[in-house]
């Protein structure tokens, strides 16, 4: 193998975690990686680091991502009733009769601006992958692949009205589960 | 009174506040409520944390990317 070649193959584990996050699915993520590594090693070329790399690998990634969004568009598009449906995700913030907090939200520092950040980063994607399967679409096709509103409406058969819901919730979700998990944590130092 | 919202308005305002423009009702009730409270400011911070931190995750250029095993933590 070319030095290229061993670059791409070392970095199929860092580009599953994308994929499965995104597709929920293995068997998809899987062959969203592989086709991204065989479009990859076809037109081998240099980079100046292995950032850059990744960055071109991941921006392939995305394609494949979609494409296998598409290709299982009847899978993806039918969102799955939970008991989130029913619940108001509010309701895991607890509230005084009058609405006022009863605790305080916890100051969670500025994770984004430290060396911490990479730890940040590990829990982000822990709790994105706990959110239910067809939100955690969602959530990251607006996140990740950074699609618009009207795009993701047209590709799921959306309305506008269902996919503000659901990515209230999945933002309401992941607030919490950030705050127990990484304010817990840096507290806990 | 049009412009008082409690704090779980406000919450809930903050949220959808990230995915779509506010009516100026809301934007106004917004201001409005976040000078008088303590609790909805902190909140308010940490939405901004996760929209900065979902920004760079995406991006993921952190300089400790560029040597390798930083961006794959488990």
């Amino acid at each position: 193998m070319t030095h290229f070649e061993q670059q791409i193959v070392a970095l199929q584990d860092y580009l599953l975690k994308f994929a499965r996050l995104q597709l929920r699915n293995d068997a998809w993520a899987e062959d969203a990686v592989s086709e991204t590594v065989v479009a990859a090693l076809a037109k081998p070329q240099s980079f100046g680091n292995r950032s850059q790399l990744k960055t071109w690998l991941v921006g392939i990634l995305k394609h494949k991502v979609i494409d296998a969004l598409r290709h299982h568009h009847r899978e993806v598009s039918g969102l799955e009733h939970t008991d989130d449906d029913n619940a108001d995700p509010l309701e895991a913030i607890a509230f005084q009769a009058d609405g006022h907090f009863v605790e305080a939200p916890a100051d969670w520092g500025n994770p984004e601006q430290q060396a911490s950040s990479q730890q940040f980063f590990a829990i982000l994607e822990a709790c994105a992958s706990k959110l239910p399967a067809s939100q955690g679409r969602l959530f990251l096709m607006r996140e990740w692949l950074e699609l618009s509103s009207e795009e993701i409406c047209k590709e799921l058969q959306l309305t506008p009205t269902n996919l503000y819901v659901q990515l209230h919730r999945a933002r309401l979700r992941l607030r919490e589960c950030l705050e127990l998990h990484w304010y817990m944590k840096a507290s806990a130092k | 009174m049009p412009f008082n919202r409690t704090c779980r308005d406000v919450a809930a305002l903050l949220v959808a506040r990230e995915d779509r423009d506010l009516g100026l009702a809301d934007r106004l009730a917004l201001r409005m409520h976040m000078v008088i409270c303590d609790a909805c400011p902190r909140f308010e911070r940490q939405i901004l944390t996760m929209r900065n931190s979902l920004q760079q995750w995406r991006n993921y250029s952190s300089p400790e990317d560029s040597t390798g095993n930083g961006a794959s933590p488990k």
